[in-house]
């Protein structure tokens, strides 16, 4: 029986195992960002202070399963997903041990569901940080490992998946450079999955009484390895579909293959050492672990961010140019496809990332300008643009180009499709900026209270604190109703959108059937062959319009870091 | 001439291509850095922190 069928749209190969499992994982992945999502609305509207909706226990329960859902199961969920389309179907290959990929989705569900009960029940709300001496219900720390244990066996599927399609000669020459960055994600991913296991299986012991003590400090270095890595894993994911988005939607092809490879290589020598600015004020360990975790090694891996923000705009600004679009600096930008959503969603999330995240996070890495953001709801904010932004919305446009590709429907209310990105950026944007300003003023991050009522020690923030995190609800209110419009297109789809297959019922779509037996008719792909070598014209810069939109991003990077200095020399006076 | 001296050489595979297709190293090097740098030295920092007496 033939294992493969050709998508006459795309003409990606799909072997059929795989692609039951890629379905089911971005469908648990699109359930955990609803539940998210709902609860993101608690979180806006409580932290708003003229509407404070929630009481203290509700609240910090609600931000409890919010984190855990948005942070570790929809974009675990998704990438699963995304290695098992980079393994299979971009290299053309059967996947490797499909019973062993099913057993890892199992404990992937049943972790998250577990999870997501014990913080229900009411006993759990500590946070995705869990710090001890807090401590969870023993079925809260358990629903992580068991879903972490499901992910690391995804990571090792795809793995294996690479060695079968070596094995089988399914394609020619170097791994491509999507797969790479797959494979990237992979090794950061299964870091960090071991960082989880090494603090959360004491813990879990600590909960039901096998362990006394775990010491705070060393719970919080590890667990780091755990908390921030894991989004390094959305880094190097999201990176590598904003090159397959290029190559699909232009044509465009890396302006230099070698250079975003050896970025990459920075991401798996460096990236994940960034994990110490969340430690950058604690006393137990030294400067020298510091500076070097976080000023020397993490400015290496911005460097592959900064690399990356420069090839993936100039990868598709020369393949605009060589289409015609070159009138002036910016007409391939002007040009370029705004009302399909698979482009405008990758190009908000790279902007966002780049501008806004990126620049935030450079400042919250800093030993001595971290002091003024450090625990305030600055890095919320900064990380809403790096995963809510950054992350998820690549993702929710890598979801418009599969709809079609993958699950065979077409999309539901188009017209709502091509608007979601704007509305979602704009949401969040408004929410991000303004909550950096706020944490700026020193508003702390997960605090349920401004007013610090009946606290016993009062406190005032400035009444401009208190107008920004309003300012910053309604944009996150408006991205939640960019994110229900997500949902709304995508379970849409698979509901009510127009079959492309006959066979792409309700079950193929939630449940991961194969289509009829007659769509599988590919015994094997034909072999992937490499790519000609690209030929470089070196008449003047190829891609001038990015090299501007860079030089802008440098400004801005030196004026707001600049102000930070700036601002730091007038809060913690000297002399 | 013999046919197989016609044959084209294959094509010498740099060293850095070579370490760079193998997910095996690099997924050594990528769990060995943070384990080293981040994990095993900040541990060993809290650890040898003296007790309070």
């Amino acid at each position: 029986m033939a294992q493969f069928r050709v998508c006459p749209d795309s003409g990606f190969y799909f072997d059929r195992s795989a692609e039951s499992l890629m379905k089911v994982n971005a469908v648990a992945g699109v359930v955990s960002l609803l539940i998210a999502g709902i609860l993101a609305l608690g979180v806006i509207l409580t932290r708003w202070q003229d509407v404070h909706l929630l009481p203290a226990d509700l609240f910090y329960q609600v931000l409890t399963a919010h984190g855990i859902n948005a942070l570790i199961f929809w974009v675990i969920f998704f990438e699963i997903a995304v290695l098992y389309f980079a393994s299979s179907t971009l290299l053309r290959s059967r996947l490797a041990a499909p019973g062993w990929a099913w057993a890892g989705f199992a404990l992937m569900v049943i972790g998250a569901v577990m999870n997501n009960v014990a913080v229900m029940q009411g006993n759990s709300s500590v946070m995705m940080t869990s710090y001890v001496p807090m401590q969870a219900a023993p079925h809260f720390y358990l629903g992580l490992i068991l879903f972490a244990v499901g992910a690391l066996i995804g990571c090792f599927v795809f793995l294996g998946t690479l060695v079968l399609a070596k094995d089988d000669k399914t394609y020619d020459g170097s791994l491509p450079l999507v797969v790479f960055g797959a494979l990237t994600a992979t090794i950061i991913a299964i870091f960090t999955i071991a960082s989880g296991a090494i603090i959360l299986v004491p813990t879990f012991l600590w909960s039901v009484g096998y362990i006394n003590h775990i010491d705070a400090e060393m719970y919080r270095i590890i667990w780091w390895a755990l908390g921030h890595s894991s989004q390094q894993i959305n880094v190097a994911a999201h990176v590598s579909i904003w090159y397959l988005i290029t190559g699909i939607l232009f044509g465009a092809r890396p302006m230099s293959e070698k250079v975003s490879r050896f970025a990459f290589l920075l991401y798996i020598f460096f990236l994940q050492l960034a994990s110490a600015h969340h430690i950058l004020v604690d006393p137990g360990v030294s400067s020298e672990w510091k500076i070097f975790n976080t000023s020397y090694a993490m400015y290496l891996a911005v460097l592959a961010s900064m690399i990356h923000g420069l090839t993936v705009p100039g990868a598709m600004e020369v393949a605009q140019r060589s289409k015609g679009y070159t009138k002036g600096l910016f007409e391939w930008l002007r040009k370029a496809p705004w009302g399909n959503p698979v482009f405008s969603g990758f190009f908000f999330a790279l902007v966002i990332f780049g501008f806004i995240g990126g620049i935030t996070g450079v400042v919250m890495g800093t030993e001595q300008i971290n002091l003024i953001i450090h625990n305030t709801i600055y890095v919320p904010a900064h990380f809403h643009a790096t995963v809510a932004v950054g992350t998820t919305l690549t993702f929710m446009a890598l979801t418009y180009l599969l709809i079609p590709v993958l699950f065979r429907r077409a999309l539901f209310m188009p017209w709502m499709a091509k608007l979601q990105p704007y509305v979602f950026s704009l949401g969040m944007t408004i929410m991000i900026l303004f909550l950096l300003g706020a944490g700026t003023l020193g508003v702390s991050r997960r605090h349920w209270d401004m007013d610090f009522t009946g606290a016993m020690l009062s406190f005032d923030y400035p009444g401009t604190a208190y107008m920004m995190v309003a300012v910053g609800g309604i944009g996150g209110v408006l991205g939640v109703v960019g994110g229900a419009m997500f949902l709304i297109v995508t379970v849409g789809s698979l509901l009510f959108g127009k079959k492309l297959e006959p066979s792409a019922g309700l079950f193929q779509g939630f449940c991961g059937l194969p289509l009829a037996d007659s769509v599988y008719n590919v015994e094997q792909p034909p072999r992937l062959e490499r790519a000609e070598p690209v030929e470089h014209h070196h008449d003047g810069f190829e891609a001038p319009g990015t090299f501007v939109l860079a030089l802008a991003l440098l400004v801005c990077f030196v004026v707001y870091y600049a102000i930070n200095w700036d601002y730091l020399s007038s809060v913690w006076p000297i002399g | 001439m013999s046919e197989d001296t016609n044959l084209p050489k294959p094509e010498r595979i740099p060293f850095f291509q070579r370490m760079l297709d193998n997910p095996f190293l690099l997924l050594f090097i990528g769990v060995a850095m943070p384990t080293v740098f981040y994990t095993l030295w900040g541990v060993m920092e809290v650890a040898t922190i003296p007790i309070a007496k």
